[in-house]
């Protein structure tokens, strides 16, 4: 295993040299503010940070390594041309704390990218400032708590279902609410009785993920809203299932009051360890005012940027990941509205094909027309002594990334399985192919699966070691070694 | 596996309850054990903390997940299980025994009415 920089630091082996006697014919800081200490950073040459960086990196697994089929995730090709953009120096030079008439070009490009939004999810006012899906979640919440002081109004409760992402009710308690959570039905849909149920003046919002974690689209969601307005609460759509949806529904029209989007997912912008992420939220009209950061704003003398009057603060530090911003309206402009339809019936097809491909492979507990991903079970191998967490160790071996397991929770020994629509029918039917292999394997010499990954750097790690026994490792001190 | 004692009542949250007078004594079942698999951390709630039919009294970390426990029944926490602070594999090597979770002293014993046998619970889980 590689080690880390400051293990592979030789004292005295700078990358470069500065002048003798310090940088020339610039402003020098006074004594009392120069360090005094050692900084503590590990000394390398350049060809030893590279090589370093490039053995990390065939360590790694990414979506430009292989398949990536992380249901929920959206792990889809992030677009070169996006990278080319964001590295524009006009763009990739600018500050967050530069006065707005020095970054007009900036502050275009994220009115720019609102004005899409809001075409996108139909809804009159998008904030651009949450940076991950489960800040636009917070920022939801927090707007719904507001709404309500704002009108005199004490409502406490949020209604979530059982399917939900864990980050629903980690949210939902951060913005200072209780969650409440109903169970599926056996369609794996909202009941409509149970909501019913836990409706009352007590319940803020509830929170729904259409499709849903099972790939399954509500389709009572017009009755849902009904329900829901009717009981005076809010309805907030987790839209971390968007590229089922993109260009053929706008969440507005279908009853929802609030949504957030994850760019890093439906958006192309690079995701699972290459982010930074970027959340964007959409609400009504009504709900526009209490929206977080600088809203940006077009005029007679340029655009820009304002916080809305009721706002219920800053989410960020700046106003959003603007990088992210950049490479998201790169790809929505590039594809336009059509090329967005496509995206979601490309992702909804190959989700289709492989559960189809699939069906006779392992269990799928809510089979049907599936939208952008599916969940099936692995509970069929456990005869064999083999876990779905033996199947995911597996495909690691195949140069594939494993589906998203364990979740939702609702499902046993779950596989959730989101291909994207970015793959060609020769890797779905290569995945295909693997699958059955390794399902047949359980049945014929399960050890390997049990012992699996065996051809990845490291082989199967000590998970239950990893939880109890953290060893958290200080960069050693630069003492002594001159300052 | 371990054998499921039949002087138990289950729930479908998957816990066990074993009465003794006016006190139940609360654990999971080894279909729970076996579905969370290797467990981290167990949090128990305290002595003399009063339940709640349903309420969440702590929580069990897995790898993989981690779950509320759900108390089955009302009362004064009387007694927990320690052990399972710095050892919570105990309950995936013995769920029933040393595996056990708390104690609490029955505020009403009409809670019980709507548990389940060890037949109830095994055909539930389909075993």
């Amino acid at each position: 295993m590689s080690r880390i920089l400051f293990e592979l630091s030789t004292p005295g082996r700078p990358g470069f040299a500065l002048p003798a006697g310090g940088p020339q014919g610039t402003a020098r800081l006074g004594d009392s503010k120069l360090r005094q200490d050692a900084m503590g950073l590990p000394e390398l040459s350049e060809l030893d940070v590279l090589r370093h960086f490039v053995e990390l990196s065939t360590l790694n697994h990414s979506i430009a390594a292989g398949f990536y089929p992380l249901g929920s995730c959206t792990m889809k090709y992030n677009p070169v041309l996006n990278e080319n953009l964001a590295g524009l120096p006009g763009f990739a030079g600018c500050h967050p704390g530069q006065t707005p008439e020095t970054v007009q070009g900036c502050l275009e490009l994220m009115w720019e990218l609102e004005q899409k939004l809001k075409a996108v999810t139909g809804f009159p006012a998008v904030s651009l400032q949450p940076v991950a899906g489960a800040q636009g979640e917070f920022v939801a919440m927090a707007i719904a708590r507001r709404y309500f002081e704002d009108r005199g109004e004490r409502r406490e409760l949020v209604i979530i279902p059982d399917s939900a992402h864990g980050t629903n009710p980690a949210s939902v308690a951060m913005a200072g609410l209780k969650s409440v959570t109903i169970n599926s039905g056996d369609n794996g849909l909202v009941k409509l009785e149970s909501l019913a149920e836990a409706l009352n003046d007590n319940v803020a919002a509830v929170m729904l993920t259409n499709p849903n974690t099972l790939g399954l689209f509500e389709t009572e969601i017009r009755a849902i809203a009904k329900l829901v307005h009717d009981a005076g609460a809010l309805l907030y759509m987790d839209g971390a299932n968007m590229n089922a949806l993109t260009g053929r529904v706008h969440p507005a029209s279908l009853g929802f009051d609030m949504m957030h989007l994850n760019l890093h997912k439906t958006f192309s912008t690079p995701h699972g360890g290459g982010g930074p992420g970027a959340g964007p939220v959409g609400v009504t009209a009504e709900l526009a005012e209490f929206l977080p950061g600088l809203r940006v704003v077009r005029g007679d003398d340029g655009f820009r940027a304002n916080p809305a009057s009721k706002a219920i603060g800053s989410v960020h530090g700046a106003n959003g990941n603007f990088a992210m911003l950049l490479r998201a309206l790169a790809y929505i402009i590039r594809l336009g509205g059509d090329g967005l339809k496509d995206v979601s019936g490309g992702a909804v097809l190959n989700a289709n094909y492989l559960q189809a491909r699939l069906r006779d492979t392992l269990e799928i507990p809510h089979d049907g027309l599936c939208m952008h991903e599916f969940v099936a079970s692995g509970r069929s191998l456990k005869p064999h002594g083999v876990r779905t967490m033996d199947v995911a160790k597996r495909l690691l071996d195949f140069g594939m990334h494993a589906p998203t397991i364990y979740f939702p929770l609702i499902v046993p020994e779950a596989l959730m399985i989101e291909p994207t629509e970015t793959e060609s029918l020769a890797t779905l039917d290569e995945f295909v192919a693997v699958m059955k292999q390794i399902v047949a394997e359980a049945a014929e010499d399960p050890e390997i699966l049990l012992k699996a990954p065996l051809t990845t750097p490291v082989g199967r790690l000590d998970e239950v070691g990893a939880v109890k026994n953290l060893l958290v490792v200080e960069p050693p001190t630069g003492e002594g070694e001159g300052s | 596996m371990s054998e499921y004692p039949s002087n138990c009542l289950y729930t479908k949250d998957h816990e066990w309850v074993a009465v003794e007078g006016d006190v139940a004594t609360i654990g999971i079942t080894d279909y729970a054990q076996g579905e969370l698999d290797a467990i981290t951390f167990i949090e128990l709630p305290a002595m003399g903390d009063l339940l709640e039919v349903g309420g969440a009294c702590g929580t069990i970390e897995a790898v993989k997940v981690a779950e509320d426990i759900f108390s089955p029944v009302a009362g004064e926490v009387v007694d927990v299980n320690g052990a399972l602070e710095d050892e919570p594999e105990i309950v995936n090597n013995s769920p029933f025994d040393d595996g056990w979770f708390f104690k609490v002293k029955l505020s009403n014993t009409d809670d019980l009415t709507d548990l389940m046998d060890k037949d109830a619970y095994l055909a539930m889980v389909g075993e």
